[in-house]
C-alpha cells in the first residue's frame, strides 16, 4: 500500500482486529500447552496460570510415552498425512494438468464430475467403502487411510490446481515440445514448479483435516499397530475418568508436526499470496 | 529447394474454421511474413507449421518431406514466441542449449553453438542469469538465441515485437534482418505491423480470416493490390477509399488513393475542409473533410503551412488510383 493512500486509524484498526483474532486463535492452544507441564492439581485450581516451581509436572508426557505405542501412533499419522499429501498433490496435479492442456471430448464433462467430490462429503460412502476395504484385505492397514483421505482430497486439488494451470503461458509449454521436451519434463520441469503456491493451498487445507480425523482411523484401521495418533490419544479420555495430564500432553506433542508442515508450505502460499500471478 | 509447401490447409477448432484453404510455398533462404489483423489466423497457421496443431486436413511439407505426423522437436523448425516463453528454471546459456540437448548432441558441440549465439546477439554479460533477472529487449534476443542454436531449416516468429516499446522494436528489427542476411535461413515471421511486414519481407502474406489474400513482394502489394483489403493493410497513413470520387466508378464500388499520391493544387478535382493537421517535421498529414462529407489523409512531403478550417482544394494522378467494385475486388 503506497503512503499517500495509508490512513493511521485505518492502519491501528486492521493491526488491532488481526491482534485480537491472532489472541482468540492462539488462546487454547497457550492453555493446552501450558497445562500440559502442570500437575493434575494446579490444572484443575488455577487453569490459567504458567506453571512455576510447585506446581510443574512432566507427568502427562510421561504417561503418554510410557502408555500405548505414542511412538508408533505418532508415525503412523504421519505416514498416513505425508502419504495422503503426496498422492493427492501428485494426482491431483496430473488430473488438473489433463484437464487444463489437452482438448479432448468430455473434457468439461470430466472436470465437472471430478468437481461433484467438493459438495458430497465422503463419510457418506463409510459403509461402502467399509465394504471395499473388507473385500480387498486392506482393512487395519496404512493404505486403507491413505486411499480414503487421497479420494477425499482430490477433487478440491483437481478443481483448484486446473484453474491455476490455465494461467500458465501456452508458449512456455509449447517451446518446451519444440526443444523436444516430453509431455511427462513438461509437466515436472516447467509447469508443476510454476504452480507451486497453488499446490501448497492444496496440501495447507488437506493436510490439518487429515491429522485429526478420528472417523475413518476408528472404523478402518483401529488395530494397536496402525492406530494413528488422535485415535491412540482416545485411551487417556475414559467415560468415568480422564487423565488431562496426558490428554494435554498428547495433544501438545500432537501439534508439533504439524506446525512443521505448516511452516514448509505456508512459505510457497505466502509467495504465492503475494506475487499474484503464475507467470 | 522448397523450404515449407503447404497444401490446402484447413483448420477448425470445432464447429469454427479458423483457416480454409490456405497453400503456400517459402523457398529456401526466403523470409516470408504472414500479415493481417489480430484473429485472422496467423498463430494458428504457424503453430500447424511448427507441429503444435495439427491440420484438420491438408499437407504440410518442410524440406521436401511430408510433416504432418512428425513431432514438432523433429520437424526441423524452431519458433520464437511473442511472449519470449523462456524456461524461468534455466539460465540463459542453459535456455539456449536444452534443444541440443534434448537431441543428445555432444558437451563440446552445444557449448560451441551456445557460445557463438551469445557473440552473435551480444549476450555475453547475461550468459549465466536467469530470464527473470533480464529486461523484455534482453530476454527476446535470448529466445532469438534458443532458435539460432538449433539451426533449423525454417525459422517460426510469432509477433515477436509485440511486446517491445517503440524504440527497441526498431533496432530487433533491424536485427532480424541482419540475422537473415548472416545465416540466409528460410523464415516465416508473423505480425499485424504492415511497416514490420513492408521492411522485413521478401514475400508477404496477406491474410484476412483464415484466408490468404494476396501473395507477393512488398512492392507488388503496395503498387498492385488485389483488393481493397490488401490496398488498405498494406501503407501508412492507410490508403483512402472514396464512394463519391471525382473518377467514375461501378454501382456501390470506391476509389482508392494514397494519402502520398495527393497533392495540393488550386484547381484540384478534389475540394473540402481540413479538420486536424499533424505535423511530423519530415511530413504533414491533412486531414480533410471532402464536399461529399467524406474523411480522406493528405500525406505532403516536409512541412507545410495550411491550417485547420481552412478550404483546400486537391489532385492526383488519375493512373495512380485505384478502383474497387462493389465486393472490394480490384478493376483493371
Ligand atoms: N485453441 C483454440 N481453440 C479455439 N479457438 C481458437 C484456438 N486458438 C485460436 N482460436 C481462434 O482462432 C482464431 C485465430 O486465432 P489466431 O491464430 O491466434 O489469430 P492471430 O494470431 O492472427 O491473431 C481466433 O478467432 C481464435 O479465437
Ligand atoms: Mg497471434
Amino acid at each position: 500500500m503506497s503512503a499517500a493512500r495509508q490512513n493511521p486509524f485505518n492502519t491501528v484498526a486492521a493491526h488491532a482486529a488481526l491482534l485480537i483474532y491472532t489472541l482468540i486463535a492462539l488462546f487454547p492452544v497457550f492453555v493446552i500447552v501450558i497445562n500440559s507441564f502442570k500437575s493434575r492439581r494446579a490444572i484443575f485450581r488455577e487453569p490459567l496460570a504458567l506453571p512455576d516451581a510447585e506446581s510443574f509436572s512432566l507427568i502427562g508426557y510421561q504417561t503418554v510415552l510410557k502408555q500405548g505405542d505414542f511412538f508408533l501412533y505418532f508415525q503412523n499419522s504421519l505416514i498416513v498425512t505425508v502419504g495422503s499429501l503426496f498422492f493427492i498433490l501428485l494426482f491431483g496435479a496430473m488430473a488438473a494438468f489433463a484437464l487444463a492442456e489437452y482438448r479432448f471430448r468430455g473434457n468439461t464433462l470430466m472436470g465437472l464430475y471430478l468437481a461433484l467430490g467438493i459438495m458430497i462429503p465422503i463419510r457418506i460412502g463409510t459403509v461402502a467403502i467399509l465394504e471395499m476395504m473388507v473385500q480387498t484385505g486392506l482393512v487395519n492397514t496404512l493404505w486403507a487411510l491413505i486411499l480414503v483421505y487421497t479420494a477425499q482430497g482430490l477433487p478440491l486439488a483437481v478443481f483448484i490446481m486446473s484453474e491455476f494451470m490455465r494461467q500458465v503461458s501456452d508458449d512456455l509449454k509449447d517451446a518446451g515440445r519444440i526443444d523436444g521436451l516430453s509431455e511427462y519434463r513438461i509437466f515436472f520441469r516447467l509447469v508443476l514448479p510454476l504452480v507451486r503456491p497453488a499446490m501448497a493451498t492444496v496440501a495447507v487445507f488437506n493436510m490439518i483435516p487429515i491429522w485429526n480425523d478420528l472417523w475413518f482411523p476408528l472404523i478402518l484401521a483401529p488395530a494397536e499397530e496402525v492406530k494413528t495418533l488422535t485415535l491412540g490419544s482416545q485411551v487417556f479420555i475414559g467415560q468415568f475418568v480422564t487423565d488431562w495430564n496426558a490428554v494435554l500432553s498428547a495433544l501438545s506433542l500432537a501439534i508439533l508436526p504439524v506446525m512443521v508442515l505448516y511452516v514448509i508450505f505456508s512459505r510457497q502460499l505466502i509467495r504465492g499470496l503475494t506475487s499474484g500471478a503464475v507467470k | 529447394m522448397t523450404a515449407l509447401t503447404l497444401s490446402n490447409i484447413h483448420k477448425s477448432f470445432g464447429k469454427v474454421e479458423v483457416l480454409s484453404d490456405v497453400s503456400l510455398t517459402v523457398e529456401e533462404g526466403e523470409f516470408v511474413v504472414f500479415v493481417g489483423p489480430s484473429g485472422c489466423g496467423k498463430s494458428t497457421l504457424l503453430r500447424v507449421i511448427a507441429g503444435l496443431e495439427d491440420a484438420t486436413s491438408g499437407t504440410v511439407e518442410i524440406g521436401g518431406e511430408i510433416v504432418n505426423s512428425t513431432p514438432p522437436a523433429k520437424r526441423g523448425i524452431a519458433m520464437v514466441f511473442q511472449s519470449y516463453a523462456l524456461y524461468p528454471h534455466l539460465t540463459v546459456r542453459d535456455n539456449m542449449g536444452l534443444g541440443l540437448k534434448q537431441e543428445k548432441q555432444p558437451k563440446s558441440v552445444i557449448k560451441e553453438r551456445v557460445d557463438a549465439a551469445v557473440q552473435m546477439l551480444d549476450l555475453a554479460s547475461y550468459a549465466d542469469r536467469h530470464p527473470s533477472d533480464l529486461s523484455g529487449g534482453q530476454r527476446q534476443r535470448v529466445a532469438i538465441g534458443r532458435a539460432i542454436v538449433r539451426q533449423p531449416k525454417l525459422f517460426l516468429f510469432d509477433e515477436p515485437l509485440s511486446n517491445l516499446d517503440a524504440a527497441l522494436r526498431m533496432n530487433t528489427r533491424i536485427e532480424i534482418a541482419a540475422l537473415h542476411r548472416k545465416l540466409s535461413a528460410s523464415m516465416i515471421y508473423v505480425t499485424h505491423d504492415q511497416t514490420e511486414a513492408m521492411t522485413l519481407a521478401d514475400k508477404i502474406v496477406v491474410l484476412r480470416d483464415g484466408r490468404v489474400e494476396q501473395v507477393g513482394s512488398p512492392m507488388e502489394l503496395y503498387n498492385n493490390p488485389a483488393n481493397r483489403f490488401v490496398a488498405g493493410f498494406l501503407g501508412a497513413p492507410a490508403m483512402n477509399f472514396l464512394a463519391h470520387g471525382p473518377l467514375p466508378v461501378a454501382d456501390g464500388g470506391t476509389l482508392g488513393i494514397r494519402p502520398e499520391h495527393l497533392r495540393l493544387t488550386p484547381e484540384g478535382r478534389l475540394t473540402g475542409t481540413v479538420t486536424h493537421v499533424e505535423r511530423l517535421g519530415g511530413d504533414t498529414n491533412l486531414l480533410v473533410r471532402t464536399e461529399a462529407n467524406e474523411a480522406i489523409t493528405v500525406r505532403l512531403f516536409g512541412q507545410d503551412s495550411t491550417e485547420v478550417g481552412a478550404t483546400i482544394a486537391l489532385d492526383f494522378d488519375d493512373h495512380a488510383a485505384f478502383r474497387f467494385d462493389l465486393q472490394g475486388q480490384r478493376l483493371r
